[in-house]
């Protein structure tokens, strides 16, 4: 699967409160979190971002809260995918968990520039950057976690067992 | 093999007579926890699998704590998603308002953790109990989905760091400041997928309130979780209190680490983290004047009885600065009424403080305590994320109870020597 899209990049150490702030989580529906997606970092995330754009950002990204409100909302705003140099934990499983495809990517993460046309394969984990015509190379996911990306999630990957043992 | 106390917990959850870090493994769960914002999306997704029960009634929590009591009609809304699903699922650790407290204070106190558990909670600062020594760890809500159907989740067996504290406690530092310390040296990921196991014979010396607190905030460097071998203290704590068996397990000395600190806690003065992360850490002798608007002491992370009796010894005779709105929420029912019976509310009461029923709201800018643009708060919880208690122009300082009561005192922040 290929995703395109123009990067909107973003610092180290950005918390699950920037990327969904709490007074919002009152509500669990997608589309109204998706509203509120970034909000605190830039305002008119939600209003500029077309579909399948890309989010770039430094190191840790997700930290803070275990909410998985958190990539719902970047995931329900349409954003195709993230490119991060790291990720914290709760939130790289949470992405995983619900089919948000991410991507550790240190060189991506430095040499993207804001705007830059992408263009990911989210199977081998080759990000093009066809403004600066040059590619990086994403850490490969771990043979299980593909196992549940390619159940379509883990609650699919849980019900299938299910049914299985049952 | 030599093994570490995480490591231990984990094989034997995953029915292995080892593990090593980097190794898949799954394993059974003791308890899974949700609360009023994650276990509404949780609940959704468990009714996908297919499941006509939870792994085990007695093994599940559900605690509405973080918009309650409900601040409106969307939060009443996501509150009664819980209520309903307990009910029908006959979940017997559901905690209702007025019976409830902040999870991470109220499991442990229900005796609903303990040594050798391995938790998961859909919740970051689950990593609490490792005070207890237990494997705790935060998850979202689609992994609590899954463990509530399975009793089980998967794991890739973590590396371990140890931190060891040597050296003798100077005045008002206790466990919020050593694990502010810890984070201010090594980083908001300086902990990246890793264990904290904190030992040495200034832990030994630490309270349990002091150890909870220590744990709690392994998740501010990027932990999956902090945890203590549990000792006598640990076992005077759970006695008489747990309601399921528990499993002492300790770290074998010969335990391979990623890392190893030797912290001499004799130059460890009271901290305060700056925004707008937990490792922007100072002491607060050169904090400077940095005037503030709101004081807030509680939350998972300082909202125990030696929290409130420190805040106490601070505050009693005095006044809050007539600038400062000072509030102060205890951890759980149980802790309030305590407070109460050792005169603490009355303090705080004739300080001027607001003391509220026990509540995540003021923490992560739900509800009660949000704060204006341009406004100041010094806070014994345990995020000073941009934003994180209300308008995104606004300030957090993260300090231990003692600082925070003297702060609200004095209009500034302030050591408590300052205060006489």
């Amino acid at each position: 699967m290929k995703l395109n899209g123009k990067a909107w990049k973003f610092g180290h150490d950005i918390d699950t409160d920037v990327i969904i702030p709490a007074r919002h989580l009152n509500t669990s529906d997608p589309a109204e979190l998706a509203k509120h997606c970034m909000e605190d970092a830039d305002p008119n995330f939600y209003k500029n971002i077309e579909a399948g754009d890309i989010i770039v950002a430094g190191k840790n990204f997700g930290c803070g809260s275990s909410r998985e409100h958190a990539p719902i909302a970047i995931k329900a705003a349409g954003i195709s995918c993230v490119i991060a140099k790291s990720f914290a934990r709760i939130f790289y499983r949470n992405a995983l968990n619900i089919g948000l495809p991410i991507f550790e990517c240190a060189a991506g993460a430095d040499r993207i520039q804001p705007g830059d046309r992408l263009e990911v394969n989210a199977d081998t984990g080759e990000i093009k950057n066809l403004t600066q015509n040059e590619s990086y190379r994403a850490t490969a996911v771990p043979e299980f976690m593909q196992h549940i990306i390619a159940s379509g999630g883990l609650i699919n990957y849980v019900a299938k067992r299910v049914k299985n043992d049952g | 093999m030599p093994m570490t106390i995480a490591e231990k917990i984990l094989a034997a959850h995953a029915g292995k007579d080892r593990v090593e870090p980097g190794q898949l493994i799954n394993a059974k769960v003791d308890l899974v926890l949700g609360n009023d914002i994650t276990a509404p999306v949780a609940i959704r997704e468990f009714a996908k699998i297919g499941v006509d029960k939870v792994f085990d009634r007695h093994r599940v929590a559900l605690v509405p704590d973080h918009f309650t009591p409900n601040k409106d009609i969307k939060s009443a809304e996501q509150a009664k998603i819980l209520r309903e699903f307990a009910k029908e699922y006959k979940i017997t650790n559901y905690f209702e308002v007025g019976r409830m407290g902040i999870e991470h204070c109220l499991l442990p106190e229900q005796g609903l953790v303990g040594p050798g558990d391995v938790v998961i909670g859909a919740d970051s600062h689950t990593c609490t109990y490792g005070a207890l020594g237990a494997f705790a760890t935060g998850s979202g809500s689609t992994d609590m989905a899954a463990a509530m159907a399975l009793g089980e989740t998967w794991f890739k067996v973590p590396e371990s760091i140890k931190f060891v504290y040597h050296g003798k406690l100077n005045p008002w530092v206790g466990g919020k400041d050593l694990i502010l310390y810890t984070i201010g040296k090594i980083g908001v990921d300086g902990a990246l997928y890793k264990v904290m196991e904190f030992t040495g014979p200034v832990i030994k010396e630490l309270s349990m309130d002091g150890r909870f607190t220590m744990c709690n905030m392994a998740v501010e460097a990027g932990a999956k979780t902090g945890i203590i071998e549990p000792d006598e203290k640990t076992r005077a704590y759970v006695e008489g209190r747990s309601k399921f068996p528990v499993t002492f397990y300790e770290s074998d000395p010969d335990a391979k680490y990623a890392e190893v600190y030797e912290i001499d806690v004799s130059e460890i003065e009271p901290v305060v983290a700056f925004p707008h992360l937990p490792e922007n850490t100072r002491p607060v002798s050169q904090a400077g004047d940095v005037k503030i608007d709101q004081a807030v002491i509680g939350s998972c992370t300082n909202g125990r009885m030696e929290d409130l009796r420190l805040a106490a010894e601070v505050l009693k005779g005095k006044k809050v600065h007539r600038d400062v709105r000072m509030i102060i929420f205890p951890g759980t029912q149980e802790i309030y009424r305590q407070a109460m019976g050792e005169g603490l509310i009355e303090i705080f009461i004739d300080a001027g403080a607001a003391v509220s029923t026990p509540t995540c709201g003021p923490c992560l800018g739900g509800h009660m305590g949000i704060l204006a643009k341009g406004e100041r708060a010094i806070a014994t919880t345990n995020r000073n994320f941009v934003g994180r208690m209300g308008h995104p122009e606004s300030e957090i300082y993260l300090s231990n109870p003692a600082v925070a009561a003297a702060s609200a005192i004095l209009g500034r922040i302030a050591s408590p020597e300052e205060v006489d």
